[in-house]
């Protein structure tokens, strides 16, 4: 196959995203995306016609999130490219695998303010694992390879490759790379066997060892081992927002989620640990709450693929550097089976005595309510979410029990995300259904895709907790602020179910607790795309709940005062 | 503390960008910076001083060693390395200073490379306390210009800083 063909860079292009089974890009063309449109009519490579850019970002994470392969989006030069920023950064600050291309001025023109030029690789040189700005069309097949390599591999990321027009009619002999050569870039996969051994005698001492999990499992596929290293131990898991779909969480030894908003058993124990093993998860703020009074007396087995995370913010005692199943795998063997001890006696009495509460007796649709019973008639769907109280209550209420089945913006907390998302998820997984656990405020931040998911049949579901407010942010203001509801209120949003109807889709509304489970039966029968407007108690708050600056056992519940 | 990395980068536009970007981002100021081709014309070599927080620094040379166009990053240790700097030093020198500034210059081992009516450009190489002790010197004469390359760094005997 050294056969050398002649082609220009656009069908080049297209030809290396086959050979690297590229089977769909999100996108919208532009003028500097013409030679490439104009290969991708013919191609059998789909292509999902978005109607902002944000959205081709977002529905690639989606979609990488959700089949664990890279997710592609396009966007022309100028302002097609930076509307791609946001999704770009959200995917960074996640480790999601994406790959954008961008058209870009022809290479004679950059730098001269030409008309929809934008220094995008400039741009998005914080917010980028890796970037490329091709300026020589034989040099194409090369970095399209490693853009899709870079982006998957190691601690995943996203890269972007600004394609110059002129290099996209550039003719050359090409002949697609078998090897990469990247000098500066090998990512370790194997932990060190003297620091698994040290892990495993800490261990193997440790009287209340907790496992903390984060995105790196998922990304890992380590979950099998992680459940196997739970029931050896007998050892607690709680894991990160990202980290939810690890651990099953109907698993007598999980504890749910850790932190601002976890449950307050595992905020509890990660506390009086005396060891935590930290697996693919970076300590972010939202986990620790006050750092000196974050787990005072445990030690720090860390794990993780990417050295720059470790004692970053919390000091490591024993860090492991690679990938986590590899690692887990390893460390297992070393580890003796222990029975359950006093610690597992003390965290079973904290899980009776403090479980996640709601009113269930309300009058009102209660949000927790109407995520119960998503879980309840759809227990197998992926769900994705928008940011604030709805994806909260998303992750506290839905019993995950698999990897990639939660789909939320963690590290950037982007509203909007979750819609596209979704779409992009069912693009991936078009024999699952994908439920966007939505909030009033976010969902209009992309609503527009409704256009996307209904002319491209993409029948996503889209549960909107319609609390008529910012929720997230008035909650802050009704504990923070003295109930001053600056710029908060919501009460002018379209009509919800109407908005779904003028795209085509099907909308719903819910007003009484009693309908809450017919309207998600009716959605689910549906084949088209579904929009359900839950009219929910405005007020209600996301509890338990640890006050910025707080120490994670300082944590307040329902009913509690602050 | 003041540290010395020295980094092998891929020979690529937008290399300096990237590296100096997460310098920026915490805060750190560069106090110099100087770059250059290696013996293999597709990598180059930079060699950047910057003072800060210690902890911060490692993470700072953590997320360098990330960058996929960098190669290898080396925070150099002044005891096992030889340093050197080259400056250029434009002072003001009338008929009278002329022979005062030109012992100082023979002094340093520095060399006079020009001639004015009314200056003199002195060249000095030496490690970073020289030249300053040097520019002291002549500050009293008035210093017109001057402008320095920046600390370049390698490591003493037969250890190298190379590609793994
Ligand atoms: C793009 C973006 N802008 C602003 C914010 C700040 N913010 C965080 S939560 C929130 C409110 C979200 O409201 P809504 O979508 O209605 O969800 P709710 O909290 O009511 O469930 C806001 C404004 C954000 N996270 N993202």
């Amino acid at each position: 196959m050294s056969k050398k063909q002649k082609m220009s860079g656009a069908e080049a292009f297209v030809e290396c995203l086959h050979k690297e089974h590229v089977e769909v890009i999100f996108g919208i063309p532009g003028g500097a995306l013409l030679p490439i449109y104009d290969e991708l009519y013919d191609s059998d490579i789909r292509h999902i016609l978005v109607r902002h850019e944000q959205a081709a970002a977002h529905a690639a994470d989606g979609y990488a999130r959700a089949t664990g392969r890279v997710g592609v989006c396009m966007a022309t030069s100028g302002p097609g490219a930076t509307n791609l920023v946001t999704g770009l950064a959200n995917a960074y600050m996640d480790s999601v695998p994406i790959v954008a291309f961008t058209g870009q001025v022809p290479t004679s023109m950059i730098g001269n303010d030409a008309f929809q030029e934008a220094n995008i690789t400039g741009i998005t040189l914080p917010i980028t694992k890796h970037n490329y700005l091709v300026k020589d069309a034989r040099t194409l097949p090369d970095i399209i390879k490693e853009a899709l390599y870079i982006a998957s591999t190691g601690r995943p990321g996203p890269v972007l490759v600004d394609l110059p027009k002129d290099v996209q009619t550039e003719e050359i002999e090409f002949e697609y790379p078998k090897n990469i050569k990247l000098r500066g870039y090998k990512p370790t996969s194997k932990g060190h066997p003297l620091q698994i051994k040290r892990a495993a005698k800490a261990i193997m001492e440790a009287e209340r060892p907790i496992i903390y999990a984060g995105g790196g499992v998922v990304i890992s596929g380590a979950h099998a081992e992680l459940l196997a290293l739970a029931e050896t131990l007998m050892a607690p898991v709680t894991t990160t927002l990202l980290g939810i779909g690890t651990f099953p969480s109907v698993h007598p030894l999980s504890l749910g989620m850790v932190g601002m908003h976890g449950t307050k058993y595992a905020n509890y124990a990660m506390t009086e640990s005396d060891l935590i093993i930290a697996i693919g998860a970076r300590f972010d703020d939202r986990v620790t709450g006050r750092l000196d009074g974050f787990a005072p007396n445990a030690k720090v087995i860390h794990i993780d693929i990417d050295p720059a995370e470790i004692s970053k913010n919390v000091a490591a005692h024993i860090p492991i550097v690679g990938d986590a199943k590899n690692i887990l795998k390893e460390l297992i063997k070393e580890l003796k089976r222990k029975p359950k001890s006093k610690w597992s006696e003390k965290i079973e009495k904290w899980k009776k005595e403090f479980p996640l509460e709601y009113d269930r007796k309300s009058k009102e649709i209660k949000p927790q309510y109407v995520v119960e019973q998503i879980y309840d008639l759809c227990p197998d769907a992926i769900i994705a979410t928008e940011v604030g109280q709805n994806q909260m209550w998303a992750a506290q209420y839905f019993k995950f029990t698999k990897p990639r089945t939660f789909i939320t913006s963690g590290g950037l907390g982007t509203m909007g995300y979750g819609f596209p998302a979704a779409i992009g998820a069912k693009v991936g997984c078009p024999d699952k259904t994908v439920i966007d656990i939505a909030g009033d405020g976010s969902f209009l931040m992309n609503s527009q895709e409704l256009a996307t998911a209904v002319i491209n049949d993409i029948p996503v579901k889209v549960a909107i907790l319609n609390n008529k407010f910012l929720g997230m942010v008035r909650q802050w203001q009704e504990l923070f602020y003295d109930r001053r509801y600056s710029a908060t209120r919501l009460d002018t949003s379209p009509d919800f179910p109407k908005l779904a109807e003028a795209y085509g889709a099907l909308g719903i509304e819910v007003t009484k607790p009693g309908d809450v489970r017919s309207a998600i039966k009716e959605a689910l029968a549906s084949d088209k795309p579904v929009v359900i407007d839950f009219q929910i108690t405005p007020e209600e708050n996301v509890f338990p709940m640890v006050p910025a600056g707080a120490a994670i056992n300082e944590i307040i519940d329902y009913g509690e005062k602050i | 503390m003041k540290h010395t990395l020295s980094l092998l980068v891929e020979n690529k536009p937008g290399v300096l960008a990237r590296v100096s970007g997460l310098f920026s981002r915490r805060g750190f100021n560069i106090d110099s910076l100087a770059v250059g081709i290696t013996e293999n014309p597709e990598i180059s070599r930079m060699t950047i001083v910057v003072e800060g927080d210690d902890r911060i620094l490692e993470q700072v040379i953590k997320q360098l060693n990330k960058l996929v166009d960098v190669i290898k990053v080396s925070d150099i240790k002044p005891e096992s390395s030889i340093d050197r700097e080259l400056a250029l030093v434009k002072v003001e020198a009338g008929p009278k200073e002329r022979p005062e500034i030109m012992q100082i210059a023979d002094i340093f081992r520095a060399r006079i490379i020009d001639v004015g009516t009314r200056t003199l450009v002195i060249e000095i190489t030496g490690d970073v306390s020289k030249i300053n002790a040097m520019t002291d010197l002549l500050r009293r004469f008035g210093i017109k210009e001057m402008v320095r390359t920046g600390k370049v760094s390698m490591l003493r005997g037969a250890k190298a800083v190379k590609e793994e």
